[in-house]
């Protein structure tokens, strides 16, 4: 239970610092076992560094399903849920069947999909995914609205002792999302334990596949029992018969609950291979033939899905200005890559400094509901800021040095003059100047208009968006980055020397 | 602070500058300064030291820090922080020159010293790789964040030809003295950023004023309120690839301080110190006509130092 809380406040803090004072290297500890962003690493990276997920299954073939009692941190919130639900109203588990056609459909569903080349329904379903989306979609906001009320309450006494938080908003459809997945797994946690890791969640139903040749299984020993039903009352995931004296190893998420509970030492770990009367497997064809059936049907939706790609940003402009991609960030090379890595956890979105990582909406298509991008309306990529990259468990950002990062266009600028202040208002501007890291867009003089007007060399910009949210026209921005559908490398600005002032000179004035 | 409070704030405040512009030399009696009031300079333009010796020596010429802060006051002081780049990059003010300033108000007896900016770059980190948070903690100052809008208020600028109104940074209007310390360095849209481009930073809709002819904007706003005293630190000075700069290669050393209550006298000179003719920046030229300040520096009396 030590360890589970260790995990589940370790992630917590991870989503919830708004303050962005711990160290980027925590993430790798709590976020190493997580299964499906580690799963999603290892093929990108093919390191051992990124293999927590074989980590998991090594425990699940020695002991069960301990990630879902321990590393899981939506398994142990519905356990929070579970025992408040318990505080409230005196509520006894009983022994349920399992819905074993429900929870294979959706595994066999989650991998067709997945080996179809799409990431959609583990960024749908993920566990981890889904808690990171909880936070970052639902509690984040709440944590800023509480610091910011109580800043601005000792500010009153001139106190500055803590200061509110810029909050640039919410990405409605992720809200939304996150709302229900909390409501539909609060409900079942609260009515029924750990129902929705027994039917819904493709990692519990794979772990628990998987436990069927653990080599050591929770087991009732029937010698010692006495059939008072007291385990059977306290398993949250409804596996322990004892009418049959049977547990269903299975569902069991290992934990521990009636190991505490029982009287007799009656429940214990036995080793699998001792021989064990086992009924023959019946095979329900109608049942096998549906799977098959709704399996054939995703992968084929999912294709179509994925051919409408392509959105535009700006609209009713009086020169229209379209991105054709949506830009993905530093360290994820190209969109394909990071489409095909990310579970939308949203932890970068809630470890942007700058707040320039939003979840999308249909920016990468359906298939790419939720993931992040880089939106230069919220804000612009710091120069040498690696964050995103250091925090991202699944490998769709890959870790980045600063310097390389410095050199990664993630796409390019374009000018729209006939948006462009200088040239609308004949004023002087030079926002998207100021604000561009590496000069790639400049303020040249430009004797049509005698003023200073933006000037970009397309070579050494990085794609920042910098010059973007900088730019103050309205509606429309006058200058935005195209994104680099892969990511390209841009060349580094050449400075020549200055002279330096002679000090001994007088003043000039 | 609520509208009615404001406005009987300021008007306190109002009503103790009028008193002190009237009745100020008698002070210097109890003041207890070396300098006699004669011999107060307009400006003080000084090279060769380091920041904070620079600004020991230019503050008597100007009456001493005790002429600006009185004991008990709250002080703003507002420096440029607006980039996440080192010292070396000059990007942002001197450090060693904010630490030296804020502990000078405390010498004379200041309550609270604030220092704040409005960002334009992610401001923890702006604040932490300038050196200026750290200069300001060791100097006891307090560290505020400037980039939250609720910390703003609206005020009305009843002088402004473009903007007629702007969201101030509450310190700003709370305070009793409010020191500006701008950078000298060269902008890709104001051309310069001194004293006057450096109240942006207290300012919440920066990009009102780039729509909305950013040399006018910067004139109207200088004549709200003029800074009790306005530091230029030339230290550093980034010649080319302003505001922002791209390495220190655009940097040159120039170990230069200008110090003046006159923000136009003072932009006008660091525009000559840098290279400029002042009447090619717009804004100094639309300021003068306001007479917001002067830009004739042989009107003034000024005092050059070379240490």
């Amino acid at each position: 239970m030590i360890v589970a809380l260790a995990f589940l406040l370790s992630i917590t803090i991870l989503f919830l610092d708004i303050t962005f004072s711990l160290p980027e290297k925590f993430s790798d500890y709590p976020l190493y076992l997580q299964f499906i962003p580690s799963l999603l690493k290892y093929l990108s990276l093919g390191t051992l560094a990124a293999a927590g997920f074989l980590v998991v299954i090594v425990f699940t073939l020695l002991f069960g399903r301990v990630y879902c009692s321990t590393a899981c941190p939506l398994g142990v919130l519905q356990d929070i849920i579970s025992f408040i639900s318990k505080k409230i109203k005196k509520r006894k588990y009983v022994y349920k069947k399992p819905l074993t056609k429900t929870r294979y459909s959706i595994l066999i569903v989650t991998i067709l999909v997945f080996l179809s080349g799409s990431v959609i329904t583990f960024n749908l379903l993920d566990p981890y995914s889904n808690f990171g989306r909880i936070l970052s979609n639902i509690f984040q906001p709440i944590v800023v609205g509480i610091n910011n009320t109580i800043a601005f309450f000792l500010e009153s006494f001139n106190l500055y002792w803590i200061y509110p938080v810029e909050f640039r908003g919410i990405e409605i459809f992720s809200l939304l999302f996150s709302i229900g997945v909390f409501g539909i797994v609060g409900w079942m946690s609260y009515k029924h334990g750990r129902l929705y890791c027994n039917t819904i969640c493709p990692v519990g139903t794979f772990l628990g596949f998987i436990s069927k040749f653990s080599l050591f299984k929770i087991g009732i020993t029937e010698s010692n029992c006495i059939s008072c039903g007291v385990c059977e009352r306290v398993c949250k995931a409804n596996c322990i018969d004892t009418d049959n004296s049977s547990i269903d190893f299975e569902r069991c998420i290992a934990c521990f609950n009636c190991f505490t509970s029982c009287s007799t030492e009656a429940i214990e770990y036995q080793f699998r291979y001792l021989p064990q009367k086992k009924d023959g497997p019946i095979v329900n064809i109608s049942k096998r033939d549906f799977v098959i059936k709704s399996a054939v049907y995703f992968v084929g939706a999912s294709a179509v899905l994925k051919a409408q790609k392509k959105i535009e940003v700006y609209k009713e402009n009086e020169i229209p200005v379209i991105r054709e991609y949506a830009v993905s960030p530093p360290g994820s090379v190209s969109i394909n890559n990071f489409t095909d890595n990310c579970t939308a956890c949203h932890l970068c979105v809630a470890a942007c400094p700058t707040h320039v990582l939003q979840p999308s909406f249909l920016e990468y298509g359906l298939l790419g509901i939720m993931q992040p991008r880089m939106d230069y309306i919220k804000g612009f990529c710091n120069y040498d800021c690696v964050i995103c990259s250091q925090v991202c468990p699944s490998g769709a950002i890959l870790p980045i040095k600063q310097e390389s990062k410095k050199l990664i266009q993630l796409g390019i600028a374009k000018f729209e003059k006939d948006n462009c202040i200088v040239y609308t208002q004949k004023t002087d501007c030079g926002a998207c100047a100021e604000h561009c890291p590496t000069k790639a867009v400049r303020m040249v003089l430009d004797p049509e208009v005698n003023k200073n007007a933006p000037k970009i060399d397309e070579e050494i910009c990085v794609g920042c968006g910098a010059c973007e949210y900088a730019c103050p026209t309205i509606p429309y921005k006058a200058i935005y980055v195209k994104s680099n559908p892969s990511h390209l490398t841009a060349k580094l600005p050449v400075q020549e020397e200055l002279e330096q002032p002679d000090l001994e000179e007088d003043f000039p004035f | 602070m609520k509208r009615r409070e404001f406005f009987i704030k300021s008007a306190v405040a109002g009503l103790g500058t009028a008193a002190y512009l009237k009745f100020g030399n008698n002070f210097d009696l109890f003041a207890n300064t070396k300098t006699a009031p004669d011999n107060i300079y307009d400006l003080v333009a000084i090279k060769g030291g380091e920041a904070d010796v620079m600004f020991n020596r230019a503050i008597n010429s100007l009456g001493g820090m005790k002429r600006f802060v009185k004991p008990n006051q709250t002080v703003v002081v507002k420096p440029n922080i607006g980039w996440d780049v080192s010292p070396e990059r000059a990007g942002n003010t001197n450090p060693k020159l904010v630490k030296q300033i804020v502990k000078e108000c405390f010498d004379a007896g200041a309550k609270d010293v604030y220092v704040f900016d409005n960002t334009c770059d992610n401001w923890t980190k702006c604040y932490k790789n300038s050196g200026i948070e750290n200069a300001v903690k060791e100097a006891k100052g307090k560290l505020v964040s400037g980039a939250n809008e609720s910390y703003y208020q609206e005020i009305a600028i009843p002088n402004g030809k473009r903007l007629k109104e702007a969201k101030v940074h509450e310190l700003v209007l709370n305070s009793d003295v409010f020191i500006n310390v701008p950078i000298l360095k060269n902008h890709g849209g104001a051309k310069l950023t001194v004293a006057m481009k450096n109240l942006m930073g207290v300012v919440w809709d920066r990009g009102y004023w780039h729509r909305n002819d950013l040399h006018q904007c910067i004139a109207d706003y200088a004549t709200l309120r003029q800074p009790d005293l306005n530091v230029v630190d030339a230290y550093y000075v980034m010649k080319r690839n302003g505001p922002r700069g791209v390495s220190e290669a655009d940097v040159v050393t120039m170990k230069s301080q200008l110090i003046s209550t006159d923000m136009v006298a003072v932009d006008a000179a660091a525009a000559k110190l840098f290279g400029f003719d002042p009447n090619d920046i717009d804004h100094i030229v639309y300021a003068n006509q306001m007479n917001v300040g002067t830009m004739d520096l042989t009107k003034l009396k000024i005092d050059r130092i070379s240490l």
